[in-house]
């Protein structure tokens, strides 16, 4: 317990991040089986066999974030891989090649794990590495969302799916699929991702307790720790601590005040992270919210196995744009959004193609205005300074005018 | 007095008003950031007005260059001042199309002539003057002998490629067939048009439409964007200069407000 009052949320987090990366490398060392698996995908089912399991996409992300990127993207591009492709998909296509990274190192994939509920690049993806490596596949399909609400028949498909993937899982282990655990396991996933949207609700406050850069260190853990316990320690722990600096009345940082609020549409724009959030920050730009929160909002009933399909058939980037535009004005009322900042990012043609038009329909809809920049998640080569720079002033110049009409009435 | 400077990639501009937000001179020269391009234009423009600058209040810094320029007190960037020019120099404008050497924007105005909304071409040089340059280059021309070079044209080519380089050599496979250089001219202006008629559409067009920036010189590229845009476009009075004077409005703005601060 004394130990407890000592660990920052943030320190507990680096903790994980080690852990998870080692728990990986050691069941491998052991001659356990690895999983390389899709972010938003039924990791229940994986905790409940207890198998090792490491996130390219995270992976990925830590290798941008500490400027390797380029490496691995070459690499790939060498294999033949279009630079149109996702940086992710190249850096772990890359990855799976050299087999190295001075940045973190994961064991290389006993099973692969593909959910397409975030995009279908992920598909070919999976299915690439399942050739090359000659090992499984676990593919759940995902059709996009057509309607406004998530189809029934979709539902029901992805129940299908998650039956059968018990099936393929109990004969890839060769061990029985353990019921009881797996209602532990939803339990505990629901629980931690209850708390990992209730920490990132407290945006809403003003000034925010939250920096939302911190919201995309944080995000590598909901994707990898949802259904363990440590994983639910540790979004207690950060909305704890969000609370009580939001009671105390302070804002996101020590050194800078909270001026405008903004939403940050898009991945983070890893190996410019800091690049992009200063230049934020310099204006007093807190971003306060994404559509992250809700990605991760990953809700059911214990043991209610279409409760689960309907949550992972939901995800939002799998939803129509009446749903998209709906959710973006919601969040502009409920974090009382100065401006939006859209990342349009190179890597993910699914977020893009959508992204002028949401954009529009936003502002007619909230009246607030909002830029657009180029970037992209890992490739360092596709984002310009002085552009973004130049748009980030400019919306700071757009939002002090809508600030003085209103101080004006 | 107050002074706006607009450093672009390709040329250094700069204005001065006086207090009653007169216009007192202005000044272009080509040479862009990271030159002596704002030494010379402030020369210029400081010998034209009969002025030091012990006369000027404030200053007010625009263009890709702004962040490094440190005479000025303030820096604003170009879409803000570009905004505030052109409303003061037409007023009524609804959009502004500024085809500048490294980028192109488009600005919607709402009706006290404030930013509503812009867009700026991303990624790449296509659309942009840098497109116009590698064009005349290929023609042997300068950038202002495109404009009645195509005026002469008589045949309508189409370029399709959007991207600069396979524009190039889509251009050069154009000439070695034999097709005349004013065609081509031609259809490197209509090509532009396309792309920036594209970006206006995503920001929704507004009447009146005037163009700014040094493209806009070339009046066979206003034509061109007005016949693209089915609108009536016409190009801003000094056109190169529509960000500095846009700056040097906001300066005077600035330390009219410093001074109520003060007193
Ligand atoms: S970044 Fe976009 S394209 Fe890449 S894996 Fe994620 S959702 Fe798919």
């Amino acid at each position: 317990m004394d130990d407890d009052k000592k660990l920052t949320s943030k320190d507990f987090l680096n903790q994980l991040v080690a852990k998870h990366y080692e728990g990986a490398l050691q069941a491998k060392a052991e001659g356990k089986p690895v999983v390389w698996a899709t972010s938003i995908c039924p990791q229940e089912l994986l905790e409940t066999m207890d198998l090792a399991t490491v996130y390219p996409e995270n992976h990925a992300a830590a290798i941008g974030a500490r400027k390797g990127a380029l490496e691995f993207i070459e690499n790939a591009e060498g294999k033949g891989y279009s630079s149109d492709n996702c940086s992710y998909a190249r850096v772990n296509l890359g990855y799976a090649d050299i087999q190295k990274a001075e940045a973190q190192d994961i064991p290389m994939p006993d099973l692969l794990f593909c959910c397409s509920n975030i995009c279908n690049t992920v598909i070919k993806w999976y299915e690439n590495l399942s050739k090359t490596l000659q090992i499984p596949l676990i593919l759940f399909d995902m059709p996009f969302n057509h309607t406004y609400e998530v189809p029934e028949h979709s539902i029901r498909y992805m129940r299908g799916q998650i039956e059968y993937a018990i099936g393929q899982l109990e004969d890839f282990t060769k061990r029985k699929f353990d019921y009881d655990k797996f209602g532990e396991v939803m339990e505990l996933s629901n629980a931690t991702c209850e708390w990992w949207k209730k920490a990132t609700d407290w945006a809403k406050v003003i000034p925010s307790p939250l920096n939302g850069f911190d919201m995309f260190n944080y995000m590598a853990m909901i994707v990898c720790m949802r259904g363990n316990a440590d994983g639910h320690r540790l979004f207690k722990m950060w909305h704890d601590e969000l609370e009580a600096k939001a009671k105390a009345g302070l804002g996101p940082w020590n050194s800078a005040e909270e001026q405008y609020r903004v939403m940050w549409d898009g991945i983070a724009c890893w190996p410019h992270l800091s690049t992009t959030f200063k230049a934020l920050k310099k204006y007093g730009i807190n971003m306060v919210t994404s559509t992250y929160p809700d990605s991760w909002n990953v809700r059911y009933e214990k043991n209610d196995l279409s409760g689960m399909a309907k949550a992972y058939a939901s995800n939002y980037a799998n939803r129509n744009l009446d749903y998209d535009e709906d959710n973006v004005v919601r969040l502009v009322k409920d974090f009382s959004l100065d401006g939006i900042v859209y990342h349009s990012n190179r890597s993910c043609k699914l977020m893009d193609f959508r992204q002028y038009e949401i954009q529009r329909r936003v502002e007619a809809a909230t009246g607030i205005p909002s830029v657009v920049f180029d970037g992209d998640q890992t490739d360092p080569r596709a984002f310009s300074e002085a552009q973004y720079e130049t748009r980030i002033q400019a919306l700071v110049e757009m939002m002090e005018e809508n600030k003085e009409a209103r101080r004006k009435g | 007095m107050y002074l706006g400077i607009d450093i672009g990639s390709t040329s250094t501009k700069a204005a001065l008003i006086d207090g009653k937000a007169n216009l007192v001179a202005q000044k272009v020269v080509n040479i862009g950031t990271g030159t002596n391009g704002l030494e010379l234009v402030l020369a210029e423009l400081l010998h034209e007005a009969g002025l030091t600058m012990e006369d000027v209040v404030y200053t007010v810094a625009t263009g890709y260059g702004r962040l490094l320029c440190d005479v000025a007190d303030k820096q604003i960037t170009e879409i803000s001042c570009h905004a505030k020019g052109v409303s003061y120099l037409v007023s009524g404008t609804g959009t502004i199309i500024d085809i500048g050497g490294q980028d192109s924007k488009v600005i919607r105005l709402d009706p006290l002539g404030r930013v509503a909304n812009f867009a700026m071409n991303e990624k790449c040089a296509a659309g942009t003057g840098r497109f116009l340059e590698v064009m005349g280059r290929v023609l042997g021309c300068k950038l202002d002998e495109l404009s009645d070079l195509a005026g002469a044209s008589t045949r309508e080519i189409q370029i399709s490629s959007v991207c600069t380089v396979f524009a190039e050599s889509e251009v050069i496979s154009q000439l070695s067939m034999g097709t005349r250089r004013e065609d081509v001219a031609k259809g490197a202006l209509v090509s532009i048009a396309k792309r920036v008629a594209g970006l206006c559409k995503r920001v929704g067009v507004e009447p009146k439409v005037v163009m700014t920036g040094g493209v806009a010189l070339n009046k066979n590229m206003v034509e061109a964007m007005s016949r693209e845009l089915k609108e009536d476009v016409q190009a801003a009075p000094y056109t190169q200069a529509v960000g500095a004077i846009g700056a040097a409005l906001f300066a005077m703005e600035a330390a009219e407000k410093k001074e109520n601060n003060n007193g």
